[in-house]
C-alpha cells in the first residue's frame, strides 16, 4: 500500500519522527485547553469572590502540604444527591483565584467545597486532633501536631506578591499589611482598628458583607498556630458567592 | 550517518572521550555550586535540607567521576565496539529496589485506611496518609516505572540500532540525575513539599532538575538513533521516542509555576481554577498515556518478540496503532472532570476521544498477543512469556474499562469512588507491573549471560501470587466503589438521602481488608522475584555458567536482535 510505503521516510529519519510526534500530540491540548483562557462563558460572572486573606491562604497551604486533596474533593457536581448532601453545585468562578485548584479526584472523605460554616470551630479542632473522637468510624489521620506548630508568616507578603503576579487582584494595601492582617484575623483581642481594616479591605474586594470571619479558631488566642490557619480556611470554603442572587445564564450551566 | 561509518566510530578520537567526561563533570559542578548557594540562603528548612542533599550527592558524584577518570589510564571507557550494558544492570537493580519500596508504601497506606487506629501515629505527622500517598504513586510510577523505562530503552535502542549508546558519560548523568530527582521528590513529600498536582507533586526546583535530565535523555536517545547501523528505526523506538518527547511537553506545561522565593520550596501554579484543572488532567491522563502506556508498549514490541522468538504480528498494524494511539490519547484528559465546572463542550470532547481510544488500545494489544502465533506452547512452558501475555490481557481489560468509565452517565457513579482506584490498579499492577517484571526477568538473564533464570518455579510462584493478589485487590475495590457510589445516591421512601457519608465509609471496611491482602500478595511476589533475580545474577541454580563470555559487541553485523 502506498501510504505504508511513505511511512518508510519517517522510519528512516529520526528528526522527522520526532517532529511528527510533537505535532500529533500537540493538537489535543491546544484545542481543549487554549479556548478556556479566552471563551468568556468559561467562568461565570458572580458576586462575592475575593482573594484569600493571608490567614486563609496560609491555611490553604497547610491543606495542600498535608495532602488533603488525596481524600477530599472540592467540587460539588450538579447531581440531585450531591446538591442535597453538600449544597449548591460548584461554579468555575469559585476557584478562579485558586493557584493551584483543589477539585480533587477521590472521596475517601466527603466533599469539602461547602464545608464553611457547617460545623463549629471547636468541632473542627477536636476532629482534626483526633478524628475518631467525634466520628468513630472515620479513617482520617490525626492532625494534633497542627496545634503545636506556629504559622511561619514572615514572608506572607511575598506569597501575595507571587499570586498578584499571576493575576490574583491583591492590592498594594493588602500586600503591605499582610502580616498584620494575618495576626488580626486569628486573634479576637487584636486591635479593633486592625480587624476593621482587614475586613474592609477584603469585603471591598468581595463586593459584599459578611465574607471575612475574625476569631480565635484553635482555642488559644495567645498565638497563631497552623490549626488556626487551617480551620480559618475550612470555615470559609464555599461561602463567598451569594447564591441567593446567582442565576445561571449560560445554557450549559442550567443544570 | 547510517551504515557507512562503522569503522570511523570504532576509533573515536581521544578528545571526544574526555569531552563527555569533562562536560558532565562541569555540569555537575555547576549544579553542586548552585545547591550550595541555595543552601546558604534557604528561607525554609525543607529547601535547606534539599539543597544540602543535592550539594552532597553532586559533590560525591564529582569525586567519583574524578577517581574513575583518573583510573582509566588511557583506556577508552566508551569503546564503540561494545554495548553499554553496565548502566542497564544498574537500571534493573534500581527498578527492583524502588518497586519493592513503592509496593511497601502502598501496602502501608492500604492498612492505614483499614485499621486507622493501628497504623496512624499522632506524633509522626509525616507518616499520615496524605503524605505517603504521593510517595506511593511516585515511587511506583516514576521510580519503579521510570527506571524500567530508562533501563529497557537504553538496552533496546542499542540492540535495534546496533550501536553503542551515544553521549559517553551522559547516559550515566541521565540515570543518576533521574534517581536524584526521585530522592528529592520522595523526601519532599515526607516533609510536606508538594504542588498538590497528582503525579506532578514535586516542587519547582525538582521539576527544573528533571527537565534538564529529560533533555539529556532525549539527546542521548536521539544521538544513539543518529549513529544507528540499521536503515530503519525499530517500532519499539518510536514508542520510546513518543514517551520521551510527550512527557517533556506535558511536564513543562503542567509545572509552570511562580516560586515565592528562589531560595524557598513553595511555588504557586501559574494557572488557576478551571484552566489549572484541565491542564493538570491533560497531564495526569497522559502521564498514564505516555509514561505508563507508550513507554511500556515499547517494551512489549521488543521483549515479547525476543522472548517468544517470533516476529511482531503485523507491521502495518503497528503503524496504525502508533499514530492513532498518540493522537487520540492526548484528548482524553477531560473525562477526569465530568460534571465539574469545566465547560461541557470540553467534557464531551474528552468523552468522545476516550471512547475512540478503545480501538488503538486494542489494536496494540492484538499486535502483542498475536505475536505469539506459532509459539502458543510458550504460555505453558515459559512463565516469563505468560507474565507478559497476561499483562496484555490486563491492558485490554483496563483499556476497555477506561472508555466505559469516561461515559458521563457511568462516570457519575464511578467518579470519586474506589472504582477509580480499582481501575488504576488493574492497569498498573496488571499491565505495567507484569510487562515490567517480564522485561526485568529477561534482562537479568541476558545481561548476566545466564543460560536460564535461577528458578523457574519461583517465577511460577511470583506469577500466581501476583495474579491472585491483583484479583483480590481489584474485585474488592470494584465492589467497594459500586457500593459506595450507589449508597451516596440512595434515597429512602420519604425522599431523603438514605445514608450519611460515614456509613458509606464503614461499608467498605471488609473490602479494604481484602484489598490490603491482595496488595500484600503482590508485594510478596515482587520480593520472591528480587530473590530470584539476585540468585540469577550470581549464577546459582539453573543460572550456573555463562553463555558467550565475551562482552556484547556492537559493530559487527549480526542477525537482527
Amino acid at each position: 500500500m502506498g501510504l505504508f510505503q511513505k511511512h518508510q521516510a519517517i522510519e528512516r529519519h529520526s528528526l522527522l519522527l520526532t517532529v511528527g510526534i510533537l505535532l500529533v500530540v500537540a493538537v489535543g491540548g491546544i484545542v481543549e485547553i487554549a479556548p478556556l483562557f479566552y471563551l468568556e462563558n468559561t467562568i461565570e460572572k458572580v458576586k462575592g469572590m475575593r482573594p484569600y486573606t493571608p490567614l486563609e491562604l496560609a491555611g490553604r497551604n497547610i491543606y495542600i502540604r498535608e495532602g488533603c486533596y488525596t481524600c477530599h474533593s472540592q467540587m460539588v457536581r450538579p447531581l440531585r444527591d450531591e446538591v442535597e448532601r453538600y449544597g449548591h453545585y460548584s461554579l468555575a468562578a469559585e476557584s478562579m483565584y485558586d493557584h493551584p485548584f483543589q477539585w480533587g479526584s477521590k472521596r475517601t472523605g466527603p466533599d469539602l467545597a461547602r464545608l464553611g460554616g457547617k460545623y463549629s470551630d471547636e468541632w473542627h479542632v477536636d476532629h482534626l486532633r483526633d478524628p475518631r473522637s467525634v466520628v468513630p468510624e472515620s479513617v482520617m489521620p490525626p492532625y494534633a501536631f497542627l496545634s503545636d506548630n506556629m504559622v511561619h508568616f514572615d514572608d506572607i507578603g511575598d506569597h501575595l506578591k507571587a499570586l498578584r503576579f499571576e493575576g490574583v487582584p491583591y492590592s498594594d494595601e493588602m500586600i503591605e499589611n499582610a502580616k498584620a492582617d494575618l495576626v488580626a484575623q486569628a486573634d479576637p483581642n487584636a486591635d479593633y482598628d486592625n480587624q476593621d481594616a482587614l475586613i474592609a479591605r477584603y469585603e471591598e474586594a468581595a463586593g459584599r458583607k459578611g465574607t471575612v470571619i475574625v476569631g480565635d479558631y484553635d482555642g488559644d488566642p495567645s498565638r497563631v498556630t497552623e490549626m488556626d490557619a487551617l480551620v480559618a480556611y475550612l470555615q470559609m470554603t464555599g461561602t463567598l458567592v451569594d447564591f441567593s442572587t446567582y442565576e445561571a445564564d449560560d445554557l450549559s450551566n442550567r443544570r | 550517518m547510517k551504515g557507512q561509518n562503522s569503522v570511523s566510530t570504532v576509533t573515536k578520537p581521544r578528545s571526544s572521550v574526555t569531552g563527555s567526561i569533562a562536560s558532565v563533570a562541569t555540569f555537575v559542578a555547576i549544579a553542586c555550586l548552585g545547591a550550595l548557594l541555595i543552601a546558604a540562603n534557604a528561607v525554609d528548612p525543607m529547601m535547606e535540607a534539599h539543597a544540602w542533599v543535592f550539594f552532597f550527592l553532586t559533590a560525591f558524584a564529582l569525586v567519583a567521576i574524578g577517581i574513575w577518570a583518573g583510573g582509566l589510564q588511557g583506556r577508552n571507557p566508551f569503546d564503540e565496539t561494545y554495548y553499554e550494558d553496565t548502566i542497564v544492570k544498574f537500571g534493573v537493580a534500581a527498578a527492583m529496589f524502588w518497586g519493592i519500596a513503592g509496593f511497601l508504601v502502598g501496602l502501608i497506606i492500604a492498612l492505614q485506611l483499614t485499621w486507622p487506629g493501628l497504623f496512624y501515629f499522632p506524633d509522626l505527622g509525616w507518616t499520615n496518609f496524605g503524605r505517603l500517598r504521593p510517595l506511593h504513586t511516585s515511587a511506583v510510577i516514576f521510580a519503579f516505572g521510570g527506571n524500567v523505562l530508562i533501563a529497557t530503552s537504553f538496552y533496546v535502542v542499542q540492540r535495534t540500532s546496533r550501536t553503542r549508546i551515544a553521549g559517553g558519560l551522559w547516559p550515566w548523568f541521565v540515570f543518576w540525575g533521574y534517581n536524584l530527582f526521585i530522592v528529592i521528590a520522595g523526601t519532599g513529600y515526607l516533609m510536606g513539599v508538594t504542588q498538590s498536582r497528582e503525579y506532578a507533586e514535586p516542587e519547582w526546583y525538582a521539576d527544573l532538575w528533571l527537565t534538564i535530565v529529560w533533555v539529556a535523555y532525549l539527546l542521548v536517545f536521539l544521538g544513539t538513533l543518529w549513529k544507528r547501523k540499521e536503515p530503519h528505526i525499530y517500532v519499539a523506538n518510536w514508542f520510546y521516542l513518543s514517551f520521551i518527547v510527550t512527557i517533556a511537553m506535558l511536564h513543562i506545561v503542567n509545572n509552570l509555576a511562580v516560586p515565592v522565593n528562589l531560595s524557598g520550596s513553595k511555588s504557586y501554579s501559574l494557572f488557576a481554577g478551571v484552566q489549572d484543572a484541565l491542564t493538570q488532567w491533560w497531564y495526569g491522563h497522559n502521564a498514564v498515556g505516555f509514561f505508563l502506556t507508550t513507554g511500556f508498549l515499547a517494551i512489549m514490541y521488543y521483549f515479547i518478540p525476543k522472548r517468544a522468538q517470533r516476529p511482531v504480528y503485523s507491521y502495518r498494524l503497528s503503524i496504525v496503532h502508533f499514530w492513532s494511539l498518540i493522537f487520540i490519547y492526548i484528548w482524553a484528559g477531560p473525562h477526569h472532570l465530568h460534571y465539574t465546572a469545566l465547560p461541557q463542550w470540553a467534557q464531551t470532547l474528552g468523552m468522545t476521544f476516550s471512547i475512540m481510544l478503545w480501538m488503538p488500545s486494542w489494536g496494540g494489544m492484538i499486535n502483542g498477543v498475536m505475536t505469539l502465533s506459532g509459539a502458543w506452547d510458550k504460555l505453558r512452558t515459559d512463565p516469563v512469556v505468560r507474565m507478559m501475555v497476561v499483562s496484555l490481557a490486563f491492558y485490554g481489560m483496563s483499556t476497555f474499562e477506561g472508555p466505559l468509565m469516561s461515559v458521563r452517565a457511568v462516570n457519575a457513579l464511578s467518579h470519586y469512588t474506589e472504582w477509580g482506584i480499582a481501575h488504576v490498579h488493574s492497569g498498573s499492577l496488571g499491565w505495567v507491573g507484569f510487562i515490567s517484571f517480564g522485561a526485568l526477568y529477561c534482562l537479568t538473564q541476558w545481561l548476566w549471560k545466564r543460560p536460564a533464570l535461577y528458578s523457574k518455579n519461583l517465577v511460577e510462584w511470583h506469577f500466581w501470587l501476583a495474579t491472585i493478589g491483583i484479583v483480590f485487590y481489584i474485585v474488592a475495590l470494584y465492589f467497594a466503589g459500586i457500593i459506595e457510589g450507589l449508597m451516596w445516591r440512595a434515597y429512602n421512601e420519604y425522599g431523603f438521602l438514605e445514608y450519611s457519608f460515614i456509613e458509606t465509609v464503614e461499608a467498605k471496611h471488609i473490602n479494604y481488608m481484602i484489598r490490603a491482602l491482595g496488595g500484600g500478595m503482590y508485594l510478596l511476589g515482587a520480593i520472591v522475584m528480587a530473590y530470584n533475580l539476585v540468585r540469577t545474577a550470581l549464577g546459582h541454580g539453573a543460572a550456573a555458567g555463562v553463555v558467550d563470555p565475551a562482552p556484547a559487541r556492537a559493530a559487527t553485523l549480526q542477525p537482527a536482535e
